[in-house]
């Protein structure tokens, strides 16, 4: 396959995989719990680095997870020690985040991991670290990644899908029918871990954010049934990264910077001119002063 | 090298870059008591990471790197940002968190664009513009330090002269009116402190960290204190103390960005009051059980 | 035979006792109304019975078994505004929610699922609503979705928090008319309610309740205007008085 072609693939890969995995967290109502996430998970993948000295792809993944499930518990606890939800997630992404960069200035021009690579990724490497086995080249290992981690999120999705939905509907009524509703939560903080560290490579540890929550933000606006959603915020994510290559090729600016801004407009055109847009609004209450 | 710092340390320009991280770590911590008790925390880091548009628009259009131009631009972006903020919890059926979210990545990933437009196109001298990410305190200079010094009073005066009005408006709205207070005229106030405490920081934070400053030394002066005024003063101390150890650890040593610094102080003081603050302290709890 | 026995409940919130002291035991197949003022701790209560909030001390036990091990028999309506009404899903979709332990862990919904569930919005008289969005029902509608759902469970004890607030006449009636039916079928029924006029003719026995119970019993011989003065602490209304002595 060509070049361009594998970073397309990659980027639908990113799009499809954030957008399906965040829009469940913005059904939640934990989108900010999704950023701080995102952010920290960069000390998941700067600690993978320190213990094993290389960036493969299985210890930044344990990495990724372990530190993503902390984040989480971590605010929960702060929370329950009577610190608001807010000022809980403020203090535990900043620190853990603020560590990782400098743990990472320290690390200097060794490897291929600094600060502006963790900021906004870079896709065009992509195509050139490839996946190789026993001397056959099987592509790029970030298309491996991504497969996986979308793969395992599709898996965890349809098997605990009225479980993830009853929960993330009415907490208290799902746990009284005996849905573990802790472990569900976890579970979900774990995929959007590994979803941002598969995309770490080709967008970073910010910009994700926007892969994360935009798509699913917008597909809630335009659907009201639940998978609907979930599935048109994984074609939404798709979408913006195919968009957003072509407009930061056309333009010659960060491609991953370009995805985030076609995310928002998306968001923007649903915003405007779903059912209950501010626009239809706005043309419906005219009609009916006339 | 090692001259080289020790010829830096003892220059004028570190002496005033030390001031200026003191008086702005002191105005953040201040105002960030009001923003930690109104439950603005992550509005306030939507509104830093708002900014980075305007420095990319302030310098675009000037091609220049004119920083009253620059932190105009920041500061109309991120009161653009705060807007749609209000706006789309106003007319969709999205909460504060997904607004949050949606705007701080696609804000954040237009400034990204903005700032890789330019390293390719402007012709100006647009070195410097990328330290508005991370922040960077030894790229500052004299005249830079200076607007931020004074900057930094102002705002705490304003603080100040308003504070018994805030708390009141802020503890208890309603009762606050019925008393002739302005809320609305004071909540506009704290916004516009809030917006430009973060835009002159920014350029030694940075836009994706400041909103730790605001944040942490409230909350971790709430451990130690139980009264408004002497939380607000602690407050500003704990953060002056994090600005200027951050700072000077940031300029001793080569390749380490300031923002990440100061915040990794911050937190540091954040667990020590955590675990030893003599009003709710976690130690303190196991010294006299309740 | 009493199918609820609680003893000595205690929750605190924030350091501060909300409720204290509470015991009391339900005979099967009664309607029991919880009644007291706005924090008093009524919702608390139900809460901490059914394990959604920690408490304190206190224990549950359900039919002579402690509380977990009869989860499967407790059904439980909240209050409406305790959920998100625009989440993207429809009526019929939260009625199956009540068929969960009866479908299995991983398991889809079967067509006989399916055919319950709109049985239940049926003897709720909201089958023509069963595909419509839930952000676009009324808070009446709203209501007999959720007490669907409770019907779909096939519970033996219901607790239903406020579930008169808010809903239009025939709501009310629809509510009233399930819980005779379920108290006919020899089921319990525990009702958070704050309409004193109704409370004679809807409840057979009476928790009242204001941080501590004041009284407990059979409706007639509780349910006096000088119990409801202890409760209320004088600040039951004139109106409220006139209603409930005549």
């Amino acid at each position: 396959m060509s070049y361009t072609g594998w970073i397309i693939i990659t980027g639908i890969l990113v799009g499809v995989t954030c957008g399906i995995n965040g829009s469940l967290l913005v059904l939640r109502k934990t989108a900010m719990l999704a950023d701080a996430i995102s952010h920290t998970v960069l000390l998941g993948i700067v600690g993978a680095f320190f213990i094993t000295q290389t960036l493969h792809g299985i210890p930044m993944l344990i990495g990724a997870a372990v530190v993503g499930l902390l984040t989480a518990y971590l605010v929960e606890t702060l929370n329950q020690k009577g610190v608001q939800k807010d000022a809980s997630i403020g203090v535990i992404f900043t620190s853990l985040f603020a560590l990782a960069v400098v743990l990472l200035s320290f690390i200097g021009s060794q490897v291929h991991l600094d600060t502006e690579h963790a900021l906004m990724g870079e896709i065009a490497f992509v195509p050139w670290n490839r996946f190789v086995l026993h001397g056959i080249d099987l592509g790029p290992k970030a298309v491996w990644m991504l497969s996986t981690v979308l793969l395992i999120s599709l898996t965890v999705i349809f098997l605990f899908y009225k479980q993830i939905k009853i929960s993330t509907f009415d907490h208290h009524y799902a746990i009284l029918i005996g849905i573990p509703v802790g472990f569900i939560h976890y579970l979900l903080m774990t995929l959007v871990s590994l979803s941002t560290v598969a995309s770490f490579n080709s967008v970073g540890a910010i910009l994700v954010v926007a892969m994360l929550i935009v798509p699913g933000a917008t597909a809630y606006l335009l659907s009201d049934r639940f998978i609907n959603v979930i599935l048109l915020s994984g074609l939404i994510g798709g979408l913006s990264a195919i968009l957003g290559y072509w407009s930061a090729i056309q333009l010659n600016v960060s491609i991953a910077g370009a995805m985030a801004t076609t995310t928002g407009l998306f968001f923007m055109l649903a915003f405007l001119f779903h059912r209950e847009g501010l626009v239809i609004k706005y043309f419906r209450h005219r009609l009916r002063s006339q | 090298m090692s001259d080289y710092f020790s010829i830096f340390l003892s220059s004028a320009n570190f002496r005033w870059v030390i001031t200026g991280s003191l008086l702005l770590g002191f105005a953040c911590g201040m105002i960030g008591t009001f923003v930690l008790l109104k439950k603005q925390s992550l509005i306030s880091d939507a509104m830093a990471h708002a900014a980075l548009p305007g420095v990319g628009i302030g310098f675009l259009l000037f091609n220049e790197k004119n920083l009253p131009v620059l932190l105009l631009g920041a500061t109309l972006t991120s009161l653009l940002g705060t807007y749609f903020i209000q706006l789309i919890i106003k007319h969709s059926k999205l909460d504060a968190d997904a607004a949050i979210g949606v705007i701080i990545s696609v804000f954040f990933g237009v400034g990204i664009v903005l700032l890789t437009f330019i390293q390719q196109h402007a012709t100006g001298n647009h070195a410097g513009l990328k330290e508005f990410i991370f922040g960077q305190a030894a790229s500052l200079v004299n005249r830079d330090v200076q607007l931020i010094t004074v900057s930094a009073i102002v705002l705490v005066l304003i603080t100040m002269v308003c504070f018994k009005e805030f708390k009141i408006a802020i503890f208890d709205p309603d009762f606050a009116k019925g008393l002739g207070i302005p809320v609305s005229f004071l909540n506009g106030v704290l916004m516009l402190l809030i917006v430009g405490i973060v835009v002159i920081g920014i350029q030694m934070v940075g836009v994706v960290l400041i909103a730790a400053l605001l944040i942490t030394p409230p909350l971790s002066a709430r451990y130690w204190t139980d009264e408004l005024p002497i939380m607000a003063g602690l407050s500003g101390v704990l953060g002056a103390l994090s600005g200027v150890i951050g700072t000077w650890f940031s300029a001793t040593i080569p390749n380490l960005p300031t923002g990440p610094m100061i915040v990794l102080v911050i937190s540091a003081i954040f667990l020590i009051s955590l675990l030893f603050g003599s009003k709710r302290g976690i130690m303190m709890k196991v010294v006299q059980p309740s | 035979m009493n199918a609820l026995e609680i003893t000595n409940i205690k929750v605190n919130y924030h350091k501060q006792t909300v409720l204290e002291n509470v015991s009391f035991h339900v005979p099967e197949g009664s309607l029991t109304g919880i009644v007291g003022p706005n924090g008093a701790g009524k919702s608390t209560l139900i809460k901490a019975v059914l394990e959604l909030i920690p408490k304190h001390s206190g224990a549950v036990k359900v039919y002579e078994q402690s509380f977990r091990q009869q989860k499967h028999l407790i059904g439980y309506v909240p209050q409406r505004n305790e959920v998100d009404w625009d989440f993207p899903t429809n009526a019929r979709d939260i009625v199956l929610m009540g068929r969960y332990r009866k479908i299995g862990f991983f398991k889809r919904a079967k067509k006989r699922d399916i055919e319950i569930a709109d049985q239940c919005l049926d003897k709720v008289g909201m089958l023509d609503f069963a595909t419509r969005q839930i952000s676009q029902l009324s808070g009446g509608q709203q209501q007999r979705v959720f007490l669907a759902r409770a019907l779909a469970q096939d519970a033996s004890i219901y607790f239903m928090d406020e579930p008169f607030s808010g809903v239009d006449a025939a709501t009310e009636k629809a509510i009233i008319h399930l819980m005779k039916e379920w108290k006919n079928e020899g089921k319990t029924v525990l009702v958070v309610h704050h309409d004193l006029q109704t409370v004679e003719e809807y409840f057979d026995r009476v928790l009242l309740l204001n941080k501590v119970p004041i009284e407990y019993g059979e409706t007639q011989t509780v349910f006096t205007m000088d119990n409801l003065e202890r409760t209320y602490g004088g600040k039951i209304s004139f109106l409220e008085r006139a209603t409930v002595l005549t």
